[in-house]
């Protein structure tokens, strides 16, 4: 076993924890951060774990210095992450935005606390899904990925980190407060089987322009010190990486910039469908939050109630298959005043209810039942 | 081939010649403070595939875009920590910040105290014009106080930065300040910084003819040149007061601060991965 | 099968160490199902600590207490703010020094002095684990052995050996007075 890596078996660790090391177990040797709760564990785990493997990690003077030193490290070919929660992605939001426009493949993790504003720190919000998409100027598409166990906080990072490279595209990795803190127990197979899942960065043919893409709307990426003169910028730009500051150059770049997620959302859509196939009512839920809802739907089922649950994994580019499959009603459980309940509306045909609660803690399964009586009846 | 021909030859190869006529004015001394820089990296013979190039956002902030070596335009004021990173994850690289003086102390002060303090292995080439320039000629933080801008009708209130000051304050291994009127004074402290390491600043106070001068006495680029030519005072061991600079009024210049053998962040990260390591 | 355990007392008294220690054994060393928390909220309540344990052979969906199976309280003030929790047929342990319980004869309850027992072994930091040794003893929820590794998981090596009698000091009081 090569030094610095974990040892098969099992762990128990927060979610903090896991999201670290899933970073790493994922390829990702570079990191740079600042302490925010309930995000600090995180950057804790890094600075102890990075050098051990002779990766990097610093602690920046702010939020939008470490997003914008993760994406000059991601140029040289790291897979690079920061983290942090919800103020911390409102700072990191003009940079967001120029990972999106040079398409600078890194994972951002956001630890879901109360909001708005210094809100609920150490406890679960999940205020930030709107956020989490159109946080940055503009119009574009990103991938969004959101765990509900200790396990999928560590597994699902190799996603992550697959889809930023295999699309050139920032990922926001949720958490949230409850995950963040929590301790749960975890199995870590052989780090040789991961890594052999772990997806490369395209690299360009000779004589492909920077931003030339190939059929997938992805242009392979070049990397600093191959002698390629890369040019990268947040204007407006051609495919050698040329501001042109023209309609026609901007409908052709942001245009692609979006379809080249929405062309390959099947591929990034993860769902966990639990009890859906003969439920009369579907609770959409995710996350910490969906934890409860599995609990509640299973008294539910009890009272011979037929519910099912839908778990977003992917929240971003949004699954909207999955809801339009369905004939069921739905109920949409979420920590905020109802965010993804208007995302499902767009694509359901049946009633669409809302089990909202503003933050600081999760729903119990009794308030989850109480929601799928009221709807049954 | 005569060494300008040899010289001029090699600038055009650093050169995106395909992108020019470049965005600067005419008169601007940006094109100077460059083309100090080019020469300064032919002379240092620097791989040009180890040479990064990282501006922000502004007039200055253009440069990245017409040097050909791996180069970044990024956003406003974080043209330092993307550097930052490029270097961590890369420390065989030369890694240079080029930027203006809105972009680094304004909105990127925070990101150049912290990584001159950090000690990182960066070269900062920071162009003073006084002013926000591309934005139309708003004051910012090295606008000289009485100075007339748009946002200063009546008259700069504010006081700018001692940017020299500022850097030693920091421990900032290598300080200079030349004018665009010391071409040669430049491009000899430019290419001494390339040869040193650690965080290295070289401030050029530079002249903005079309929206700084004209508002202030120096509508012609050679009325600013000359204003520089007659106030330049060259003096290393300048004091704090000599280093501020005053509306219309003196400019000291000089290597004020040439240190080597301070260790930078990244060397210092090595030590940490060596511990790591070892205990592990 | 889900049990809920939730331990509850004072900043300083090693609850949240405690909920850590019992979770990481039964997670690592009998690689059980588990998830513990803790209860931030509670801090704004005047130094009260509180940290819950659930453990499964099933994956555990609901992460929190709903009603505990064990309670175990070294503060009055947890006492009266957790002994709600407490499942109707649920065993309520304490530190009896510290802990006088009111009106809940149904439930069965057990004490221990166990700040004192610790204080004589010469140190009144194990107290926590004087408790879980007794927890232990009256519930035998884990093997002393997952427990005592996960304790030396969790405590420097020369504390070690006063970690594991203090254990033991808690686990025998159990066995001998119950």
């Amino acid at each position: 076993m090569k030094k610095g890596y974990l040892k098969e078996g099992n762990y128990f660790w927060s979610g903090d924890i896991a999201a670290a090391e899933g970073a790493i177990a994922a390829g990702c040797r570079f990191y740079a951060g600042y302490p925010i709760t309930p995000s600090s564990e995180i950057a804790e785990r890094m600075a102890l774990r990075l050098p051990q493997l002779g990766g990097k990690f610093i602690e920046m003077e702010d939020e939008i210095g470490s997003i914008a030193a993760i994406i000059g490290a991601s140029w040289t070919g790291e897979r690079a992450m920061t983290a942090t929660s919800g103020p911390g992605v409102s700072l990191m939001n003009e940079n967001l935005g120029l990972a999106v426009m040079t398409e600078a493949p890194i994972v951002v993790v956001n630890a879901m606390r109360g909001a708005p504003s210094t809100g609920l720190p150490t406890l679960i919000g999940q205020g930030d899904l709107m956020q989490a998409h159109y946080g940055s100027q503009g119009s574009y598409e990103l991938v969004t990925l959101y765990p509900s166990t200790i396990q999928e906080t560590f597994d699902l990072m190799l996603h992550a980190f697959n889809f930023a490279e295999k699309y050139r595209v920032p990922v926001m990795y949720l958490i949230d407060g409850l995950l963040a803190h929590m301790y749960e127990s975890i199995y870590v197979p052989p780090i040789e089987e991961i890594e052999k899942k772990i997806v490369h960065r395209k690299r360009p043919k000779e004589g492909q322009l920077p931003y030339e893409p190939d059929e997938d709307l992805v242009p392979p990426m070049p990397l600093i010190g191959e002698g390629r003169n890369i040019h990268a910028t947040g204007l407006t730009h051609d495919e050698r990486g040329y501001p042109d500051l023209t309609p026609q150059a901007q409908e052709k770049l942001v245009r692609r910039l979006n379809e080249k997620i929405l062309k390959h959302e099947r591929d990034i859509w993860i769902v966990e469908e639990y009890m859906t196939e003969d439920a009369e009512t579907i609770v959409v839920s995710f996350g910490g939050e969906a934890r409860a809802v599995k609990a509640g739907v299973d008294l539910a089922r009890k009272e011979g109630i037929k519910a099912g649950m839908l778990r977003l994994i992917t929240i971003w580019p949004f699954p909207w298959e999955y809801i339009k499959k369905y004939t069921a009603d739905f109920v949409v459980a979420e920590l905020n005043y109802g965010q993804m309940y208007h995302k499902v509306k767009e694509y359901a045909e049946t009633p669409v209810h809302k089990l909202t609660k503003m933050g600081g803690e999760i729903h119990t399964p009794q308030e989850v039942l109480k929601k799928l009586r009221e709807v049954s009846q | 081939m005569s060494i300008f021909e040899d010289m001029r030859n090699k600038q055009e190869e650093l050169l995106r010649t395909e992108r020019l006529p470049h965005v600067w004015c005419p008169g601007c001394g940006i094109g100077i403070v460059l083309n100090a820089f080019l020469r300064a990296v032919i002379r240092r013979k620097i791989d040009p595939e180890k040479l990064v190039v990282v501006s922000g956002i502004g007039c200055t902030g253009r440069t990245a875009g017409y040097v050909n070596v791996d180069s970044f335009h990024t956003t406003h004021g974080r043209a330092i920590p993307f550097a930052t990173g490029i270097k961590f994850a890369r420390p065989d690289l030369n890694v240079v910040v080029f930027s203006g003086d809105g972009d680094l102390f304004a909105i990127g002060g925070n990101h150049f105290v912290n990584a001159a303090r950090r000690n990182h292995d960066l070269l900062i080439i920071a162009v003073n014009n006084f002013t926000y320039g591309m934005t139309g000629g708003q004051h910012g933080p090295t606008t000289p106080t009485g100075a007339y801008t748009t946002t200063t009708p009546y008259g700069n209130p504010d006081r700018p930065f001692n940017i020299p000051h500022l850097a030693i304050s920091l421990g900032v291994p290598f300080v200079a300040r030349w004018t665009t009127y010391h071409v040669n004074q430049l491009q000899n402290s430019i290419y001494k910084a390339l040869g040193m390491k650690g965080f290295r600043l070289v401030e050029i106070i530079s002249q903005c003819p079309t929206v700084y001068g004209r508002r202030n006495s120096m509508k012609s680029p050679l009325s600013m040149m000359e204003y520089f030519q007659k106030n330049s005072i060259i003096k290393p061991n300048a004091s704090f007061e000599e280093m501020e600079l005053t509306y219309n009024g003196k400019i000291v210049v000089g290597e004020f601060r040439v240190r080597t053998n301070i260790p930078t962040y990244e060397e210092r990260f090595d030590d940490v991965i060596r511990r790591a390591q070892n205990e592990n | 099968m889900r049990t809920e355990i939730k331990f509850g007392g004072l900043g300083g008294q090693g609850i949240i160490t405690m909920g850590f220690i019992l979770g990481n054994a039964a997670a690592i060393y009998e690689k059980k199902e588990c998830v513990f928390t803790q209860d931030y909220s509670a801090e704004a309540r005047g130094g009260a600590s509180t940290s819950e344990i659930i453990i499964s052979d099933e994956k555990i969906d609901y992460p929190h207490v709903l009603k505990a199976d064990y309670l175990v309280l070294m503060s009055m003030s947890a006492y009266r703010d957790y002994v709600h929790k407490l499942k109707e047929d649920g065993v309520l342990v304490v530190d009896s020094d510290l802990v006088a319980p009111g009106a809940v004869e149904k439930r069965r309850i057990y004490g221990i002095p166990a700040t004192k027992i610790a204080e004589d072994l010469g140190n009144p930091i194990v107290a926590n684990i004087v408790m879980l040794g007794f927890f232990n003893g009256v519930t035998e929820i884990l093997s002393n052995d997952s427990l005592i590794q996960a304790i030396k998981d969790r405590v420097p090596k020369k504390f070690w050996e006063l970690n594991e009698k203090a254990f033991m000091e808690g686990y025998n009081y159990a066995k001998n007075n119950l």
